[in-house]
């Protein structure tokens, strides 16, 4: 015992060290595996906090372009209203629409923090628990997809931007549905590259990337960027292709998070059956 | 002594403050990230006990770690650069010791002096740092890339806040 003492007093220095090391270490892998701990909420609310105040003072400055990305949006929403569609069948047959159900809500959300030039990228959005964002609920702005809710603490929420190296979305090709695996692997925050997708798929030059709706992260269709150039790989038999992303990250002041309506449902069929969440 | 401990909270407060809302937003792009608040660690006087070393990085990487949303990356650096600056000091030390009432800046101790040992310190500090955020070792070479032109951005502000805060002192 008293051996035990002389050990310690003589090794304090160390051993202080390694115990705050571990604890450190501990923040950094109980980050990485798992989700929405109580630690990092009442990080979250702490910057959460002196960020919005930041926010609210810088959002002056651009409010003239971000008011011209908005109403371009909304003009666009509008234009898809059913109000703006007509009835159009040579049948003239009408259904009682209860076929469709509504399967996304968008909720939308400020930009209170955010970083484009480092490894892993996060978003800070100004909605959380309180307003009904879980993790892994999807993010998308005007112009495509930005990422998918990683934290939330009662009234923020951290996303993990597709500038992280753990976000994997699946995208598309809208011309002939093709999809891969689109990554981040550094670089500009412009570009990123989708994998796998497979050799039979026409890619061209300039096309399109939707995401593909599989998971239930993203609707289908989002627009997600379009293809700068591509690389056939032998070996693997698929194509790896750079895309030029549809988000000007380093001007994203607003986005929406999609709420699956079904999600719920979808969980507890995935668990019943043993799945993980695709995305 | 209280009139120090004041400044020493102070600058805490300016370094900590100045890279989490104006550094992290500063994107010059080509893979440059400065960390300027290790410069804190760097100018703690000479006679701090290791130990209050060890607690006040702890606490630095901490109060970062909330600005940058990465609970545990900048605490588990600062606390080894903690934990090693006693040893980089006492390998580094004139034959005589450190002179008493002496700071470890550019002034006190001569420009080769300093520049050797801010480099020793971001160096390690920066390359902790980024292997930790990708938390494995593939792309080797493009994160030891960021390293270099980070730490070099680093050292760079160093430098100026070392001509821009110091320079009175100089003359008296």
């Amino acid at each position: 015992m008293r051996n035990l003492a002389v050990f310690v007093i003589r090794n304090y220095f160390f051993l202080l060290f390694l115990f705050l090391e571990i604890l450190s270490v501990y923040f950094i892998v109980q980050r990485n595996y798992f989700q929405h701990t109580s630690a990092v909420s009442a990080a979250n609310w702490f910057t959460g906090s002196i960020y919005q105040a930041r926010t609210d003072f810088s959002e002056y400055l651009d409010l003239k372009e971000q008011n011209k990305i908005l109403s371009t949006k909304l003009a666009d929403q509008l234009s898809k209203q059913n109000s703006s569609w007509m009835f159009y069948s040579a049948h003239g047959t009408i259904y009682n629409d209860t076929i469709y159900k509504q399967r996304y809500e968008y909720l939308p959300a400020e930009v209170i923090d955010n970083t484009v030039t480092l490894r892993n990228n996060y978003i800070i959005l100004n909605r959380g628990k309180l307003q009904g964002v879980l993790p892994d609920m999807g993010v998308v702005c005007g112009q495509g997809v930005v990422g998918i809710v990683r934290e939330v603490s009662d009234n923020y929420c951290v996303v993990m931007s597709i500038l992280h190296s753990d976000t994997k979305i699946s995208a598309s090709l809208k011309k002939d549905g093709s999809f891969g695996k689109l990554t981040w692997d550094g670089g500009s925050y412009q570009y990123a590259t989708l994998a796998d997708l497979p050799d039979f798929s026409k890619i061209a030059k300039g096309d399109t990337l939707i995401s593909s709706g599989l998971g239930d992260a993203f609707p289908e269709g989002v627009p997600v960027g379009v293809v700068k150039s591509f690389e056939f790989k032998p070996g693997e038999k698929t194509y790896s292709v750079e895309v030029k992303l549809g988000t000007d990250f380093r001007k994203l002041r607003h986005a929406f998070i999609v709420k699956s309506l079904m999600r719920v449902e979808l969980d507890e069929l995935r668990k019943k059956a043993g799945v993980e969440n695709g995305k | 002594m209280v009139n120090d401990l004041v400044r020493h909270i102070m600058r805490f407060i300016l370094l900590v403050g100045a890279q989490g809302l104006i550094l992290k937003n500063v994107e010059p792009g080509l893979f440059i990230n400065p960390f300027l608040y290790i410069l804190f660690l760097i100018q703690l006087p000479f006679e701090t006990p290791p130990w209050v070393t060890l607690v006040i990085s702890f606490l630095l990487g901490f109060f970062v770690d909330l600005f940058y949303g990465t609970l545990g990356m900048h605490m588990a650096t600062c606390t080894l650069i903690g934990f090693l600056r006693p040893k980089i000091l006492s390998f580094m030390a004139p034959r005589d010791g450190y002179e008493f009432g002496s700071q470890p800046t550019m002034q006190d101790m001569g420009r080769a002096w300093f520049l050797t040992y801010a480099i020793i310190i971001i160096v390690i500090h920066h390359f902790i740092l980024f292997y930790l955020e990708m938390f494995s070792f593939r792309d080797f070479f493009s994160t030891l890339l960021r390293v270099i032109i980070s730490s070099a951005a680093t050292l760079l502000l160093v430098f100026v806040t070392q001509f821009l805060f110091y320079r009175t002192k100089q003359t008296t």
